[in-house]
């Protein structure tokens, strides 16, 4: 019911969830225009609706030290306003078209989306050629959004406990490479980032080159690919900095971290560096995390719900994610929420006696059988959302992995083996890789509802 | 490349009204009384049903609040000979999604599974089993309490929680849409099985049952359907459960609590409109013009696109069987918090006085015209639509009517709508967030 509005920064865990059992079915059309801008449209006739997303290969990970942030303050200054449109106008024009429009940065990519009835979609891949090459960034109009990102920063991160500790966490389990930095930034870097920050970022890294159109929804892929050689097509590419690849060193220890903050139940999160999918047809141990996830949490009488929820009661809730299509160093999570009186202790010793287990005994065909049950319904009960299916191009497109290899990874998970499942247990889930962070719950001060002083009263 | 020229084209467009996308709803009642809502599609292999009942949150009472949410809870911990673990592990095994769903108004269970018959038949027989034959178990019981108590407790820490059970307390006193859906930690701890037994045997009962189904089945498949996952419900001879009238707010509330958390969360509002009130298109579109139109509104404009105080900014109305809220939210920076107060109440008072404008009104119809087909362009948003005008009892005809029902609203009709039921004299505010010391 309540409007939320999006210019959202993506996050590690969202990532995790949008994992390798995702993939769907019917064929696309793909093209290149001589700019070398890439376009990938999937037919679907089910309504007379396209969704179109221009992905841009930049994300936080493409920031330096010092302007965290910067690629999602530039993604909310992209409807700001460009030589021929006034700030805002990006907005009302789509609006007034019937059309719905948003964006979303992660730590390897920059969305911007617009949804409309399929008549429509010249109009959003005009706007959006046209915010890809003439975006005009006024220093008054960032004055006023860099204060809004600030309080999403506060909405988002500074004001939930659960969120610090994710926050720790990366800070944490990566120390060289750039995923180790928020998404929204750091505030002290958003307080001092200027328009020349944003300005910067855009000149470097929005090209042609660097973007991916995808559309899907009841349209021709021969008239997309005109649409977007009549208003992509002109914009000439650019040379794109070289990305250093900031391999993370080999860990050395276990690293833990305590966040303090106002909650009542302690909370957990163990990560283990993993690999994610390069490689969709020679890969197989991703496939096998893939699986390790579902044995552990894929259904309510997964692994670790049936043990530590509802066997011994020692944890609330529990979890675990495998961010796979990435463009850097995977993890591996393992979360639980100890129930009243338990501690956080308490959930870990539960959370590491699952792993051993699976480390000793592997896991069972049925367990397996049935992760694999899950996965090729949710290939079906995808399709049903067209939003969906050009995300999951994208991010795949993204991640170096093309978006034909999704029934490939469909058929590698079928093929994943007990043995596998075992072997990935053992070989990553070692003490002395493991990253945790525990949030350490902190009381409120008594509070009391008290009159509002004069300043505050509101109207009459 | 000025927005002129697009502008003439849309205007065409919304002339034209939407590609009529007109949805061939069926429906019919089952042997036991159920309605039934059902559209055959069968573009992709899946069936999504769901089953719902008048038995959400607004059917407990003060000292058991709570029973309904913890009712639907446990449907699905343990049936007709089933322990909780078989339940999920037999669905998982077919792939099969099972969702259980306890709002205001309304709670019961959804089905997502593949159409084919090795799947579907399955699914189908666990998920009747469930609704007709809980077990509710006595074990399975106290640790759902333990949980949902620890849930609660670390809920009431966190300011939007602090804030919106204030604010719904003040907005509807001693009407039941007053109470938290998940109960209290002091009227959780009180819940018995028998409890539960009770209001299951009263509002689970299939005389006031609707089905929703959309997906690969046909008419006659979705019949047999209907009459199986409603045959052996409760059955009760009483009347139907039915909900007090909202009374209207005498005067505004205030109040201002406070937390360390580096934002105020703001929320302003009153009771506003049912379900099928004739206001409901005006102050739709009106409200689209004011905070439900995202980028493009008034206070997402005055609050956030003009002076930066928020991220996000909004206002909706919440129809319900009874007078649901017309809420109004925001979070700010905690020193900000009386600036954004000022700024969104001079722009509701505007709105109310004023009403849109001409191009405002114009705009607002185009856009919610115009994407009117892009609610309904998935079979789970279709299933939506069947489900809320099979429990609310809008008319069948209601998906067509939409886009001539939103044509049709003028600006005396929001004008006239919004005076009748928003006040800004008569607001409930409440503010989490600030110690009141520090707001000069």
């Amino acid at each position: 019911m309540s409007k939320v509005l999006m210019r959202a920064a993506g996050f590690a865990v969202a990532a995790a969830l949008l994992a390798l059992s995702q993939t769907s079915h019917a064929s696309t059309a793909e093209s290149r225009l001589a700019n070398g801008m890439r376009v990938v449209v999937k037919t679907d006739r089910r309504a007379p609706v396209v969704v179109a997303m221009v992905w841009y290969q930049v994300g936080s990970v493409d920031e330096v030290n010092g302007v965290t942030g910067v690629a999602h303050v530039l993604e909310h200054m992209m409807f700001k306003g460009t030589k021929t449109t006034k700030p805002g106008e990006f907005s009302r024009i789509v609006s007034a078209a019937g059309g719905r429009e948003n964006a979303f940065t992660t730590r390897d990519t920059t969305s911007y989306f617009e949804t409309l009835q399929s008549s429509q979609l010249e109009l959003a891949l005009k706007l959006e050629a046209d915010r890809m090459n003439n975006l005009e960034l006024l220093p008054e109009e960032f004055a006023k959004e860099i204060k809004v990102v600030m309080e999403e920063r506060r909405w988002r991160t500074e004001d939930r406990p659960r969120s610090l500790v994710f926050e720790a966490l990366m800070a944490t389990a990566l120390t060289a490479h750039p995923y180790r930095r928020p998404v929204i930034g750091w505030m002290s870097d958003l307080k001092n980032m200027t328009a020349d920050d944003a300005v910067d970022f855009y000149r470097r890294w929005y090209a042609p080159n660097n973007a991916l159109l995808v559309v899907v929804g009841d349209v021709e892929p021969t008239e997309v690919f005109a649409l977007a050689e009549k208003h992509f097509g002109p914009i000439p590419a650019r040379t794109l900095p070289v990305r250093k690849p900031q391999n993370e060193p080999v860990q050395r220890g276990e690293r833990r971290v305590t966040i303090k903050a106002p909650a009542e139940l302690p909370y957990v999160v163990m990560a283990f560096p993993v690999p994610p999918l390069r490689d969709a047809e020679r890969d197989w141990e991703p496939y096998a995390l893939d699986m390790l996830t579902a044995v552990l949490d894929g259904n309510e009488a997964a692994r670790l719900n049936r043990t530590l929820v509802r066997g011994e009661r020692v944890a609330n809730s529990v979890g675990a994610g495998y961010d796979g299509i990435s463009r850097g160093p995977g993890l591996f999570y393992l979360i639980a929420i100890p129930t009243r009186g338990r501690s956080a202790a308490d959930v870990e010793t539960g959370l590491r006696r699952e792993m051993a287990k699976i480390i000793e005994e592997g896991v069972t065909d049925e367990e397996l059988n049935r992760a694999k049950a899950q996965a090729v319904a949710a290939q079906v009960y995808q399709r049903d959302s067209m939003f969906f299916q050009a995300q999951q191009i994208g991010s795949l497109e993204m991640a170096g992995i093309p978006h034909t290899t999704i029934d490939v990874q469909l058929e590698k998970l079928r093929a994943v083996t007990p043995d596998q499942v075992r072997d990935v247990a053992r070989k990553y889930f070692r003490d002395e890789a493991l990253t945790i962070v525990e949030l350490d719950p902190q009381p409120l001060p008594a509070r009391r509802p008290v009159a509002p002083p004069e300043g505050m009263r509101h109207g009459r | 490349m000025g927005a002129e020229r697009w502008l003439t084209g849309l205007l065409l467009l919304a002339l034209a009204g939407p590609a009529a996308a007109i949805l061939p709803i069926q429906h019919w009642q089952t042997a036991g009384g159920a309605r039934v809502y059902f559209v055959e599609n069968h573009d992709l292999p899946m069936l999504d049903l769901s089953v719902e009942f008048p038995a959400g949150s607004a059917y407990d009472s003060a000292e058991k609040s709570g029973a309904a949410a913890m009712t639907n809870r446990l449907l699905q911990l343990g049936a007709d000979g089933m322990s909780e673990d078989e339940i999920a592990r037999r669905l998982a095994d077919i792939g099969a999604q099972l969702g259980a769903s306890s709002e205001t108004d309304r709670a019961g269970l959804s089905l997502r599974t593949l159409s084919s018959v090795r799947e579907r038949r399955p699914a189908l027989d666990i998920f009747a089993r469930i609704l007709r034959n809980p077990s509710f178990p006595q074990a399975v019981l106290e640790r759902e309490k333990a949980r949902l108590i620890g849930a609660l407790k670390e809920a009431d820490t966190k300011p939007d929680t602090i804030g919106s059970v204030n604010f719904y307390r003040l907005l509807y006193r001693t009407h039941p849409y007053a109470l938290r859906s998940s109960g209290e930690v002091a009227t959780v701890e009180t819940l018995t099985r028998e409890d539960l037994v009770s209001f299951y045997r009263r509002h689970y009962d299939r005389r006031y049952a609707v089905v929703a189904l959309i997906g690969d089945v046909t008419r006659a498949e979705a019949e047999a359907i209907a009459e199986e996952v409603t045959r052996d419900l409760p059955q009760g001879n009483g009347a139907k459960p039915a909900l007090p009238g909202v009374a209207v707010l005498d005067d505004g509330a205030r109040r201002f609590i406070a937390h360390p958390a580096s934002q105020a969360h703001i929320l302003i509002g009153t009771p506003g409109i049912r379900r099928g009130d004739p206001d409901y298109f005006p102050l739709f579109v009106g409200n689209h013009v004011l905070g439900g139109g995202g980028f493009v509104s008034r206070i997402i404009e005055e609050v956030r696109q003009k002076r930066g105080l928020a991220y996000a900014a909004y206002s909706y109305f919440s129809p319900l069987q009874r007078a649901g809220p017309f809420v109004i939210g925001m979070q700010t920076q905690r020193e900000q918090a009386a600036e954004a107060l000022r700024v969104v109440d001079a722009t509701l008072r505007e709105f109310v006085a004023s009403g849109p404008t001409e191009d405002e009104l114009r705009d607002a119809k185009r856009n919610i015209i115009g994407s009117f087909p892009l609610r309904i362009d998935s079979n789970r948003k279709i299933h939506g639509y069947l489900a809320l005008i099979g429990f609310y009892q809008l008319p069948l005809s209601y998906l067509e009517d939409f886009s001539g029902n939103i044509e049709r609203v003028t600006i005396a009709d929001v004008k006239a709508a919004f005076a009748r039921r928003v006040d800004p004299d008569r607001m409930v505010t409440v503010v989490v967030g600030p110690e009141p010391a520090a707001v000069p």
